[in-house]
């Protein structure tokens, strides 16, 4: 290796690490905006030009807060555990591909940190890493709070990720590679993949949803039901370790999801100007971040029982169905290139079949 | 069940059209009801000179025990009141004020008046005590100010305007 090449990744390390950083700063801003305006208020709009000021201001308020560690916390466990949570939230952005690679000089330059051919892989291990961090947190505070959130953090997380893997393994059969940089391209020609298989768009995004821990499924900081959940007994920069965690992975997912299923950095004349790739993959984001943001500010918690019947007995099976229906939809499409389209038609029917099945049980339930 | 989620989903997108209902409050006030109860004021007749008498009236109704006064004798060459007695001290404890609005009540000469500020913030203790020269208001010009200096005999009632009762 030159070192040119260890130049280049460092650089573009950094560059990715600001964008986070920078990312989640103003992505709380984001979202208390739109959170006020989805409530009719205002929003935080003091600090600076309409507010922009205030992820700063938050920040030098957490940094001079009073740091508490619990009398009988497990010392080194409770100082790990926000590193554990933030690590993996960081570096599973190093494969998500940014933008198509552009010529420099007389060398290619990619635009993800790590091209690997098992892009898919490294997602799916590295988003499990995270819920080590949330168990820790939870159980070294040794405060029943904190431990309720960390295992429920832990059972949910576990039982979505199977979905969530079953949702990759749709997008993985459509671009017919495990690689980030192929999927996108094979996205190409407004073929997005939620076209193609949109019930397994909406799978990822349930289970990413479930897998960050955000409303309707934010049960291991349910503030009612636990006060704060895995968090509670962490007070100044380590908390806002995990707030930056949680905001982080929100925009990893987000970018994950539009990298599988929303065509990545594919957009008008990205491949005459190749920096535009960047430039779409943030509309995407934003667009996907809004709207969780707006699930947000709608949808009430999902009880903790119905939250794993609905990821196990529905989601699941649904997801089966749909990986299913997909691999017969290319095989056919083999025959006859336009059996594709018989994809979105029998897996919509899927979707329906287990929207109306839920239906019924509700109903059911109702009056019980 | 998906019908439900949709609906949820465009009420608060209808709410995100909307414009917010928030006041922006240092820089947009809303105007007070007219019975409000504000900070005190203590009035003055239309040619400046002060209505309080300092009978210590108000102080005797205040429930909290918030006001202080202290009395002097008028003289025709410095004159603050009409009649023989002025409040040469004036204090309302905003520490202790619960603003029930007796003192009003209790006033002969209706001199102390809850009025319409409510934007009362100290930061020590002792600012928490309005004074005399805070509570009273304003006058228009400044040759209006107490002590007036007026001809003898022409404020020989406490209360100019009130007619003596019939017999």
């Amino acid at each position: 290796m030159d070192w040119t090449l260890w130049l280049e990744l460092v650089i573009k390390a950094l560059v990715l690490i600001f964008a986070l950083l920078g990312g989640f700063a103003y992505l709380t801003w984001y979202e208390r905006r739109l959170l006020a305006r989805f409530q009719s208020r205002l929003g935080p709009n003091r600090a600076g030009p309409f507010g922009l000021l205030q992820p700063i201001a938050d920040a030098v308020k957490l940094i001079f807060k009073e740091e508490l560690t619990p009398a009988k916390a497990y010392k080194l466990v409770f100082f790990l555990a926000p590193i554990m949570t933030l690590v993996p939230s960081v570096i599973i952005a190093a494969v998500i591909p940014w933008g198509p690679p552009f010529q420099l000089g007389d060398r290619i330059v990619t635009q993800s940190i790590a091209d690997i051919n098992v892009g898919v892989l490294f997602l799916m291990s590295i988003a499990s890493i995270a819920v080590y961090g949330i168990v820790l947190a939870g159980w070294s505070s040794n405060n029943k709070y904190a431990m309720l959130g960390g295992l429920r953090s832990a059972a949910q997380m576990i039982s979505y990720e199977l979905t969530l893997g079953l949702a990759f393994v749709v997008a993985i059969l459509l671009g017919n590679s495990m690689n980030l940089t192929d999927i996108v391209e094979a996205q190409r020609d407004g073929r997005w993949f939620v076209l193609v298989q949109p019930v397994g768009a909406l799978i990822l995004w349930i289970a990413t949803l479930a897998e960050v821990n955000r409303h309707p499924f934010d049960m291991p900081e349910a503030e009612q039901e636990l006060t704060a959940g895995y968090h509670t007994e962490y007070s100044g920069m380590k908390f806002a370790l995990f707030f930056m965690a949680e905001y982080q992975k929100m925009i990893v997912v987000s970018a994950i999801l539009a990298t599988l299923f929303f065509g990545g950095y594919l957009g008008p004349w990205v491949d005459r100007w190749p920096l535009l790739g960047p430039v779409y993959m943030f509309l995407k984001i934003v667009i996907l971040l809004f709207i969780m943001i707006w699930v947000r500010a709608t949808w009430p918690r999902i009880r903790y029982d119905r939250l794993m019947a609905f990821g196990w007995k529905v989601l699941l099976p649904l997801a089966l169905a749909v990986v299913m229906i997909t691999a017969v939809g290319i095989l056919l499409a083999e025959i006859n290139p336009w059996m594709i389209w018989l994809i979105p038609i029998f897996s919509l029917i899927a979707g329906a079949f287990a929207s109306l099945m839920i239906d019924r049980s509700l109903r059911r339930k109702a009056y019980a | 069940m998906l019908k439900e989620l949709g609906r949820g989903l465009i009420t608060t997108f209808k709410m995100l059209l909307e414009s917010p209902v928030t006041i922006q409050y240092p820089e947009e006030k809303r105007p007070v009801r007219p019975r409000f109860r504000g900070r005190h004021v203590l009035k003055r007749y239309d040619n400046g000179l002060e209505k309080c008498i300092g009978c210590s009236l108000c102080a005797a109704a205040c429930p909290a025990d918030a006001i202080f006064v202290e009395s002097a004798e008028n003289t025709d060459e410095e004159r603050y009141a009409p009649g023989e007695r002025y409040a040469s001290t004036y204090e309302i404890n905003m520490l202790r004020c619960i603003f029930c609005g007796f003192c009003e009540d209790a006033c002969p000469t209706e001199a102390i008046v809850l009025g319409a500020n409510y934007e009362l913030t100290f930061t020590n203790r002792r600012d928490a005590i309005y004074t005399k020269d805070s509570l009273l208001e304003a006058v228009p010009s400044p040759e209006l100010l107490t002590p007036q200096k007026v001809e003898p005999g022409e404020y020989t009632r406490s209360i100019p305007e009130m007619e003596d009762p019939k017999l």
